[in-house]
């Protein structure tokens, strides 16, 4: 039996295939302008991968979740996240999940999620957010983490994603080298996630899902920041399709 | 399954929007109010109508931003844009209002609306915990009432005012009983079709007539409860919901929550329960019972505001409550601060789980708010 999760993000889908208690396969691929369009080219590849899409159990998650026809239940990303962490990892965490359009900080006690919160409404603090000062800068975001860190420790202020563009480019204007511009970047998000992580009931273990978490540069800036060391997995991005998947599996 | 007499409660909101004007007509004085703070009695024994004009609607806001900041509580946003708009019959028709300095939003925009209509303003205390402001607070009752007096040239007598109490207790007695019934597991009653009868009570012109629809919807709904007939299953994972107000217009947070699956079984907010707790004491002087009573109030203008800690914590137990919401309009302080006490008290001394959810009366976040109501559904089901 197959079971399959499907995580529809704002930027990014991410799909998971369990072959029975085994992660047989992991993809990912753009969301693109339509989720509908995004969901039948995943049963395409799904199914060219001769995967009978028909016949196993499949869960969609994230954004786009209510746009795969084919999913036998939706469940929000915040429990598949929960589930894929615990599938990943096997111990209580918290989890900071940076997206394109929200960042979570999801609490794990027990194998369970106790609480979350989520921070949206404004791209301040998301994925987004760096893809837009990453593009003002005209770097990609790995480049944009990695020269951070040879940055001095300075201060975006605007928490709006407009406001905050302005001030990079004025930044630019008065010469400001471009790593430092990246570490104030840098330091806008973390510094954010570090406050939504101070409202939450705070595990000692910090742990990184999303796109973010292959960039070794980010996970050493966000640990200073939150003052433990953030711990992530090479299949962190797929934790929210992992989690689908597993769900699916106690579908029945 | 729905109790029928729900279809009357509906109706009463057509009703009242014409009974209002014939009352206008026949020379009868009415007082807007617009808080839980304001003791209706005192405008019932100076024989007028009382009616709440709080604005729980997204319509009015877009004339209000055109003098108020955008950035305000909707609330207030949406009660302002009902004044200056002629869109609301219960403002249009009433002759003077009442308004207390409750938050620093409200406190201000009244300054403005105060130009539209004749307003009078009650000093609130910022404590109950202190014997000065009780004293204080009754002073002020007096004062409102000189105010009608004046302004309606009759006199308020204590008779008037022991009557008014008397009624105004049965219908709080009323409303109780009604929310009461959704302590029983399953709940009888969805927590929409509850906040729209407790919501509804603020417009009713003829008080008797609204106790006695009320009456009948509990007998209704206890003959569903011996039937076996309820508005979700067992299985339904039940939710207090406490915060700020909500209405007619103002209700997509409940509504997320019950389309997710939950029942709400209990309204903690000033719109639901929190101001029928406590009843007026009919053995004492109407003034100082009076100002007993809402002084009470356990509003997060207050400090410290450790009463609704207590409700909270009450309403959990009574209401087999398996999870708790804090609503918090945007640009709210008083209440958005507060949740962070709440969550605590919630978690650490219930140990139930909790969530905020900060929102205004717009569409804009409709997706977000659905995927937290559905996620905190979802935990509370694992
Ligand atoms: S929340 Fe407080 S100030 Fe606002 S209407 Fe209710 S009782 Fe009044
Ligand atoms: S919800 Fe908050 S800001 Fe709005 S009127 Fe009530 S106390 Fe004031």
């Amino acid at each position: 039996m197959h079971y399959i999760g499907i995580d529809i993000g704002s930027t990014a889908a991410k799909v998971t295939v369990f072959d029975n208690e085994k992660i047989m396969d992991n993809f990912t691929l753009p969301t693109g302008w339509s989720s509908v369009e995004t969901s039948r080219i995943i049963k395409n590849r799904l199914e060219d991968g001769g995967i009978e899409v028909e016949k196993s159990k499949v869960v969609a998650t994230g954004y786009g979740r209510i746009s795969v026809p084919y999913a036998e239940k939706t469940i929000t990303e915040i429990s598949c996240h929960g589930e894929g962490v615990k599938y990943l990892l096997g111990e209580d965490v918290t989890i900071v999940d940076i997206g394109g359009q929200d960042t979570k900080i999801i609490t794990l006690e027990n194998g369970r999620v106790t609480d979350f919160i989520m921070n949206d409404k404004c791209a301040a603090g998301t994925g987004k957010f760096l893809e837009l000062m990453a593009n003002t800068l005209g770097v990609d975001i790995k480049e944009l983490t990695d020269m951070a860190l040879e940055g001095r420790d300075i201060s975006i202020t605007s928490m709006c994603t407009v406001f905050a563009e302005s001030e990079v480019i004025s930044l630019i204007g008065q010469g400001t080298d471009r790593s430092s511009i990246s570490r104030g970047i840098i330091n806008s998000i973390t510094g954010r996630v570090n406050s939504l992580l101070h409202k939450q009931v705070r595990k000692d273990k910090v742990f990184l899902t999303g796109g973010l978490c292959e960039m070794e540069s980010f996970i050493l800036l966000l640990s200073q920041k939150v003052g433990v060391k953030v711990e992530t997995h090479k299949l962190a991005r797929y934790a929210g399709s992992i989690g689908a998947a597993i769900l699916a599996g106690n579908l029945e | 399954m729905r109790p029928k007499v729900m279809e009357e409660v509906e109706a009463l909101r057509g009703i009242n929007s014409v009974k209002i004007k014939e009352a206008h007509e026949e020379g009868k004085k009415i007082v807007g109010m617009y808080c839980v703070f304001s003791p209706s009695e005192i405008a019932l024994a100076a024989d007028a109508i009382s009616v709440t004009l709080c604005g729980t609607s997204q319509d009015p806001i877009e004339e209000a931003e055109k003098t108020l900041p955008r950035n305000l509580c909707p609330l207030i946003k949406s009660s302002y844009g009902f004044a200056v708009t002629d869109k609301c019959p219960y403002f249009y028709f009433s002759d003077v209002l009442l308004a207390e300095t409750t938050c620093d939003g409200k406190k201000k925009m009244y300054e403005l609306m105060g130009e539209i209509k004749p307003m009078h303003i009650m000093n609130l205390p910022q404590t109950a915990n202190d014997e000065d402001s009780l004293e204080f607070w009754e002073k002020e009752m007096v004062k409102f009432k000189n105010f009608l007096e004046n302004q309606f040239s009759l006199e308020i007598t204590d008779e008037k005012l022991s009557d008014a109490i008397k009624l105004m207790n049965r219908e709080r007695k009323a409303l109780r009983e009604l929310h009461s019934l959704n302590s029983h597991k399953p709940a009888p009653l969805s927590g929409m079709d509850m906040m729209l009868a407790q919501w509804l009570k603020g417009f009713n012109v003829d008080k008797e007539a609204g106790i006695s629809i009320i009456e009948k919807l509990i007998q209704e709904t206890k003959d569903n409860v011996s039937k076996g007939l309820f508005a979700f299953d067992e299985s339904a994972p039940r939710i207090l919901l406490t915060g700020t107000p909500i209405g007619v217009g103002s209700e997509k947070v409940l509504r997320a929550l019950e389309e997710a699956g939950a029942s709400v079984v209990a309204l903690e907010n000033c719109t639901g329960y929190k101001g029928l707790d406590v009843l007026v004491d009919e053995s004492k002087d109407p003034i100082t019972a009076l100002a007993e009573k809402y002084l009470s109030t356990p509003c997060s203008c207050m400090t410290d505001n450790n009463g609704r800690l207590d409700l909270i914590g009450r309403l959990c137990e009574e209401y087999k409550v398996d999870g708790v919401v804090d609503l918090t309009w945007q640009a709210c302080h008083t209440y958005n601060i507060e949740s962070y006490t709440v969550k605590k008290y919630v978690q650490e001394q219930l140990k139930l789980p909790f969530m905020q959810v900060e929102t205004d009366y717009s569409d804009s976040d409709t997706g977000q708010v659905k995927v937290r109501a559905e996620a905190f559904v979802e935990t509370l089901k694992i």
